[in-house]
């Protein structure tokens, strides 16, 4: 009995994988647990196992394939068992693509009428005449834009000249005609669709507000040069200023529970976490993740320091699991290497607030009078308004900017942490 | 112009080439002394004599054979089949004898010859004298093909049939030797063999028709053109080797075609153009090329469901309508 393999559900939040690569061939032996193909998530790249042994009868899946949770990707078994009766059942029901068809359909005329059209009727695509097509790529329209008014609601050329000579609200995008000015389309990435679909359901169901401070870090500046002579000497890793947040937000999230929590409409609740695990945005290749650094309000900065660096090494390389980058209560991003003197960032669901770091700058500032050379970094906190209004934002940030401004507080308050 | 029927028209053609070249004769079942089953040959034999419009006994397989030998040896037969539903116990000697000697013998043998007789639907002449052969002579390389649809078309291409080197199958019809009309006077008149005809120019839908079926195009044209369209329409004339470059030219244009073909309709005529066109012209077509046919059944006795069995112009024009989303 052939035993179907089926592309696995590897993260809570996956709706499909990419088969990045094979690690066996047809006719090999395989044992329960091999790997057999490697698969490209939302989160990471994963390997597939076999469940079961036996003989790989037939890929039914390429590199390249996207398929559902539950698409067939190969058929394991005996030497010599036909596989057809598994590939019909899952072509037939499971949405994976179908193995490409070897001729195009013949016509098969009816019977009592000689006019040939065919009242098949197509669902889930778009139905255009080949003209069709041809006019609204040569005119930048796109098909979801037009209604068709054929049989089955084809769009047909009468379609494609109505929508021209409408007036666009649109200015029509311009028609390049020259090969050298063309464009390279390039496969959306799962990670590029997690991305897409997170923060656009962050932004669009979370109202998020925006909160600025301008931190004064002369004293920070000194201590982390302390530390870090410290850490030297002791043969540890030395922190960045970006670690030192990341203490001191968590430090300041203890102080503030109301800003450390989920507004979990679904449930109904806000949930109110009893620990502070901190996600530190990290840019790699065509996107970026959020490895958590746990229970960060217990670790010192050292140890922040630390764990960071680890995580953001393996998340360059894509070895990160899925349960390193979720269930963080807070999130920070830093734009400062880039010069970057501030922005808002979009919250990373299912936190309710998200810090924005920006650059450390000199700037001129006023003390008791007189125009002194400073050091001050901005930081943008926004908020989700439906969990944290904005009195409640306000004196957590108070608290975090008065942490880096008296950075001696980060050792004190550790000390009355939970 | 002259105005001549068809049967007068081919029988010009015949005589002019026959005064012109010595080694062309005519046979065929009937040809001579009676003039003609369809008259075409009429006052022939006085013209030639007997060594050059010959009677054949009712043995097509023998007198298609004897026109392949005297062609081998350097004559230009025309042979006449009483009807091309007779010369189905003559097609090995003209699938496997014409159409492939040439290519056998490295053209050492050619064929000067024409097979010529009445094509297709003839009335109420039940299965077995109503087929149409344009197909089934178009499979094979070696072959080509002609289909006319008008007296002039008649004259010139049979000319030209005569004086090709290559075995020509040419297909008139009963229904259309009567049939009149104005034919060019022009000394030694020929019509190159390969060249389709645009019978009607248009921009709204390109109807492709042959011989009996171009008139149901032509009509369904008119009847668009009293809707306000103005349709296209293609004789192809020659079905092998076929104009292609007309007809895709035509539809590239109108983006959309109806074909009128009156054989059955599974691998036929239809079939190959509908074909060309999606493999030519895909990113042109606005819908899928129609077609009407005869129906998919030998052709019946009763006069009734004979009319019910062909291509009517009722048919052509809502084909059309269809592919231009009318309806």
């Amino acid at each position: 009995m052939p035993i179907a393999i089926e592309m696995p559900k590897m993260t809570d939040t996956m709706e499909e994988g990419v088969l990045i690569e094979w690690s066996v061939e047809e006719g090999d032996k395989i044992a329960a647990g091999d790997v057999i193909a490697q698969v490209e998530t939302d989160k990471a790249t994963m390997d597939v196992e076999a469940y079961d042994d036996g003989i790989l009868l037939k890929k039914v899946a390429q590199a390249g394939d996207a398929l559902p949770i539950g698409g067939l990707i190969a058929v394991l078994g005996e030497a010599g068992e036909d596989v057809s009766a598994i590939l019909s059942s899952h072509t037939a029901d499971d949405g994976a693509p179908p193995p490409a068809p070897v001729e195009t359909p013949t016509e098969t005329p009816p019977a009592p009428t000689n006019i040939g059209t065919s009242a098949a009727t197509f669902t889930g695509r778009i139905k255009a005449s080949p003209l069709a097509k041809r006019m609204a790529a040569d005119h930048g329209l796109q098909l979801t834009d037009l209604a068709g008014s054929g049989p089955g609601g084809r769009i047909i050329k009468r379609d494609v000249e109505a929508q021209m000579s409408r007036p666009s609200t649109r200015p029509p995008v311009p028609v390049d005609v020259s090969a050298d000015r063309g464009f390279e389309t390039v496969r959306i990435s799962q990670m590029r669709k997690a991305i897409a679909r997170r923060l656009a359901e962050s932004k669009y169901t979370s109202p998020h507000f925006y909160l600025n401070v301008d931190v004064d870090v002369t004293a920070l500046i000194a201590h982390r040069t302390a530390v870090n002579e410290y850490l030297e000497k002791s043969g540890r890793p030395k922190a960045s200023f970006n670690d030192f947040v990341t203490k001191a937000s968590a430090t300041a999230l203890v102080q503030h529970p109301d800003v450390n929590v989920t507004y979990a409409a679904d449930e109904g609740v806000i949930r109110r976490y009893s620990y502070v695990d901190v996600g530190v945005a990290v840019a790699i290749e065509d996107g970026l993740v959020t490895p958590v650094v746990r229970d960060a309000h217990r670790k010192n900065v050292a140890a922040i320091a630390q764990e960071t660096q680890e995580l953001a090494a393996r998340a360059r390389d894509r070895k990160l699991t899925p349960e390193e980058m979720e269930g963080s209560t807070f999130t920070t991003s830093n734009l400062g290497m880039f010069g970057i003197e501030s922005f808002t960032a979009i919250i990373n669901p299912p936190n309710a607030c998200i810090l924005a770091i920006g650059t450390i700058r000199d700037t001129p500032v006023v003390q008791d009078g007189v125009v002194v050379p400073g050091k001050r970094m901005k930081l943008t906190l926004s908020c989700d308004h439906r969990a944290v209004d904005g009195a409640v934002g306000a004196r957590f940030f108070a608290t975090l900017k008065e942490l880096l401004e008296n950075p001696i507080g980060l050792f004190l308050e550790q000390a009355l942490a939970i | 112009m002259a105005e001549l029927q068809i049967r007068e028209a081919i029988r010009a053609a015949m005589v002019e080439e026959m005064d012109r070249d010595e080694n062309i004769f005519l046979m065929g079942e009937e040809v001579a002394e009676y003039n003609g089953a369809y008259k075409v040959s009429e006052g022939m034999r006085d013209r030639f004599g007997d060594r050059r419009v010959l009677d054949t006994p009712i043995s097509e397989n023998g007198f298609a054979g004897l026109g392949l030998g005297a062609a081998m040896n350097g004559l230009r037969p025309i042979i006449e089949f009483m009807t091309w539903n007779f010369a189905f116990v003559a097609i090995d000697q003209i699938i496997n004898n014409a159409a492939k000697i040439r290519y056998m013998s490295g053209g050492q043998f050619s064929f000067p010859i024409v097979f010529r007789g009445p094509n297709g639907a003839a009335g109420q002449l039940a299965a077995t004298h109503n087929t149409s052969v344009e197909a089934l002579y178009s499979c094979f390389p070696g072959l080509k093909v002609i289909s006319v649809s008008n007296p002039d078309d008649a004259k010139g291409l049979l000319k030209s049939a005569i004086r090709d080197d290559d075995p020509v199958v040419f297909l008139e019809s009963e229904f259309m030797y009567g049939m009149r009309g104005e034919v060019s006077e022009a000394e030694d008149y020929t019509i190159p063999i390969g060249e389709a005809r645009i019978a009607r120019e248009g921009d709204a839908v390109t109807i492709i028709g042959h011989n009996k079926s171009y008139w149901r195009a032509l009509e369904a044209a008119e009847m668009l053109e009293a809707d306000g369209y103005a349709a296209e329409v293609i004789d192809p004339r020659t079905i092998r080797p076929f104009d292609w470059d007309t007809v895709i030219a035509s539809v590239k244009k109108t983006n959309r075609c109806v074909v009128v073909d009156e054989s059955n309709p599974f691998a036929s005529v239809s079939s190959e153009i509908a074909f060309q066109i999606q493999a030519q012209a895909f990113d042109y077509l606005d819908a899928p090329v129609h077609r009407i046919t005869a129906r998919d059944t030998p052709a019946p006795y009763a006069k009734n469901l004979m009319e019910y069995y062909l291509p009517s112009t009722e048919d052509v024009y809502r084909a059309c309508r269809a592919v231009m989303y009318l309806d």
